[in-house]
């Protein structure tokens, strides 16, 4: 088990280390530039979350135009119609060539809210109705696809963050019992760890999330999942957690401090936790992927967070149809290759972060 | 410690953690939770912060004959009755667990001793015994499973050796990458993926584990059209196993041979050949066979969400049909026959490692 003395000049190392390896800073990049997106959801957008327009149902991708009679113009886009085909009996969507609408920066429309408080009106891009600007065409119900990424990316991306900010808790204060008392306690302790972790996780993420009551406010279905998660998470962390401080025990200032007359919990508390502060940091970013995964494996199912409500996962069960997935690929592509870039750019910056802060662990030779 | 002794052992110590997974999933499936109203008092009036939430036993087997009308109220106490919903939870559990221990020893007298031990798991919301779905379906998980594993260590071992043997040249670099990609995406995304090309080409079918006119083949004929049902799946979960796998073959090779022994088997004239294949490779490989069963169960679940995307009829296809249909007794079931899998693969990675390292302990 490694352990991490407190040591100076971290920061450095790490940024160091950081700006070096391109890989790494370009993914460090990658996930600054989604979380300000997320942030600012409502401004990128170009559309609401449940903007739904059942005429353009389906719709594939917008095409934007930049020549005009044979010379380059602004970037315009023209409306679309969908009608049944007479031959095929499928729907078809047909350009209407007769006005152009530019796009246009900053423009006005719907309403929303940055952060649940501040309100906005302004859309950093957009163009003016009838036309409509679906980057990543829509969905069943006419949503546009670009928007509702944006706004599941709300909920996909912090789901690994809280889901840690409550298993991390449980796991440090269950870990730190265990290993600093030992005995019978941390027999009993282990085991009743041992048996959570037996028990397939896939398999009881998704018995507890069907016994969810149906009906409940997005809000508290989110907090649910969330709590599922991490509920299924905290027992790995706990044995880690207790192997770490069962040597940390035995180390010179933690007797100091016992023999100075600190409580069990004062210790375990004070001396022997921020020991594993590196371990935390480390183990946060590897295990936001975790929490990514599971929440869009779930949502995929359709048992974790419900439409309308929009998450990475759930834009994803759409395409479980596989005729949807041949006829409409980009049901799948956007959600798709954000949940694979996202997981990609943690686990890299979480490698990084490891080799660096704890050259003893594997993969140092990478 | 002997080597069954410490099966033995290893074997008491799963049952009272059976048991507890046992009391777990029916705890999950079957008891009424009811969360809140919870009230905070703030400023002289109170302010609700939760409302009231019944987290249901998901099914209710005797909403139907509540709500007949033909039904007398005599005959609807004795339904209740005759299922055990009448007593209180502990006992339904014990009702519930005492019939998995089902023992019939008159088949001994036959001779069938493998059917002394008939375990009645109830019925599914289809009426068909849960221990009839689960005795088709753990058969396919299991050779899922095996299979994957199988395909896992024969291309990734290698695969870590040569990476490691070549380090930093450019297919190490590509190995790199690609391990990093196969980590990184989602094992239902590349199930689709591989899906809507199979669909595209032909082959392999994808769906089911047998084609519709299974019974109708010759015996060779049906061997080949379980193989080729076979493949998809064991294509996607081998993408997303080997890359871990890979890596860490890579790594631990490459501590290897930094090592002592290493250099002194070079040193004292042995061919690079036998240095890197009976030394290196040897030790390398011990700490991923501690990883096999871990990774059994690891793929448990992880093949549980490929199997249900695509349509595989294995163990975890059962869960997400069950828990959809919320269907008790099969998801119970199946919570705990996971886990019976997961404890069976951890065991049988820690005796293999005891086989290929005799230095091991065990305790």
């Amino acid at each position: 088990m490694a352990i991490y003395p407190a040591e100076k000049g971290k920061g450095r190392k790490v940024w160091k280390a950081f700006t070096q390896d391109k890989i790494v800073f370009a993914s460090l990049i990658f996930l600054i530039v989604m979380y300000l997106t997320i942030l600012f959801a409502g401004t990128i957008a170009p559309y609401s979350e449940n903007n739904s327009d059942r005429d353009l149902a389906y719709a594939p991708p917008t095409p934007v135009f930049i020549m005009e009679n044979g010379h380059l113009t602004w970037p315009f886009v023209v409306t679309y119609h969908r009608r049944l085909d007479p031959i095929t009996y499928g729907f078809g969507f047909y350009p209407d060539y007769s006005k152009d609408y530019p796009i246009r920066f900053f423009i006005k429309g719907q309403p929303y809210k940055v952060l649940g408080l501040i309100p906005g009106e302004v859309h950093l891009f957009g163009v003016d109705s009838p036309a409509r600007l679906f980057l990543l065409g829509t969905d069943f119900n006419g949503r546009d696809n670009f928007s509702r990424l944006l706004y599941g990316g709300q909920v996909s991306l912090t789901i690994g963050f809280l889901g840690l900010l409550i298993a991390f808790p449980i796991g440090l204060i269950y870990g730190g019992i265990s290993g600093y008392f030992g005995g019978r306690l941390d027999n009993g302790m282990m085991r009743l760890a041992e048996i959570i972790m037996s028990i397939p996780s896939f398999y009881l993420l998704i018995s507890l999330a069907a016994i969810l009551p149906s009906g409940l406010p997005s809000s508290q279905r989110f907090a649910l999942v969330v709590m599922i998660l991490a509920l299924i998470g905290w027992a790995g962390l706990a044995r880690i957690i207790r192997g770490m401080v069962l040597s940390l025990k035995e180390l010179d200032f933690v007797e100091a401090s016992r023999s100075l007359g600190a409580g069990p919990f004062n210790i375990i508390l004070k001396h022997i936790l921020p020991q594993t502060a590196t371990y935390f940091i480390i183990a946060a970013t590897l295990g936001v992927p975790n929490y990514l995964l599971a929440e869009s494996s779930l949502s995929f199912l359709g048992l974790g967070i419900q439409p309308p409500d929009a998450s990475w996962g759930n834009m994803l069960h759409e395409a479980q149809d596989l005729s949807n997935i041949m006829l409409r690929p980009w049901l799948l592509l956007g959600p798709g290759i954000l949940i694979f870039l996202t997981i990609l750019a943690f686990n890299v910056v979480g490698d990084k972060l490891r080799d660096t802060l704890d050259p003893k662990s594997q993969g140092r030779h990478a | 410690m002997p080597i069954y002794l410490y099966i033995l052992k290893r074997v008491l110590i799963a049952i009272p953690t059976l048991l507890i997974v046992s009391m777990i999933s029916f705890f999950i499936m079957r008891y009424d939770v009811t969360i809140g109203p919870l009230s905070l008092p703030m400023g002289g009036h109170s302010v609700q912060i939760l409302k009231e939430y019944h987290f249901k036993n998901p099914i209710d087997p005797l909403a139907e004959l509540r709500q007949n009308p033909q039904i007398s109220k005599a005959a609807y106490e004795h339904e209740k009755a005759r299922l055990g919903l009448d007593k209180p939870f502990y006992m339904q559990y014990w009702l519930w667990i005492s019939h998995i221990f089902h023992f019939d020893f008159s088949e001994l007298k036959t001779g069938r001793f493998w059917l002394v031990f008939q375990p009645d798991f109830g019925k599914s919301f289809s009426g068909e015994e849960v221990s009839r779905i689960l005795m088709t379906r753990i058969p396919n998980t299991l050779i899922l499973n095996l299979l994957t594993l199988l395909s896992c260590w024969l291309i990734a071992i290698p695969l870590g050796v040569y990476a490691a043997l070549h380090w930093r040249s450019k297919a190490d670099s590509f190995l790199t990458v690609f391990s990093a990609v196969g980590m990184a995406a989602p094992s239902f995304v590349i199930a689709l993926l591989l899906a809507v090309i199979a669909v595209k080409i032909g082959w392999p079918p994808v769906g089911g584990i047998t084609s519709d006119n299974f019974d109708h083949l010759t015996l060779l004929q049906k061997t080949g059209d379980l193989a080729a049902h076979l493949v998809l799946p064991v294509i996607v979960l081998t993408i997303s196993g080997i890359a871990g796998l890979q890596r860490q073959m890579r790594g631990n090779l490459l501590d290897v041979l930094e090592a002592e022994y290493v250099r002194v088997a070079r040193a004292k004239g042995l061919p690079e050949n036998k240095v890197i294949y009976k030394h290196a490779v040897r030790t390398a490989i011990n700490p991923l066979v501690t990883m096999f069963g871990y990774e059994f169960a690891g793929l448990l679940s992880g093949a549980a969400l490929v199997e249900m995307v695509l349509r595989f009829p294995g163990l975890g296809f059962t869960a997400l049909e069950a828990v959809r249909q919320t269907d008790t007794n099969l998801a119970m079931t199946v919570l705990v026959l996971g886990a019976v899998l997961l404890v069976a693969g951890n065991l049988l990675g820690d005796i293999l490692l005891k086989l290929v390292d005799p230095r091991i302990e065990l305790e």
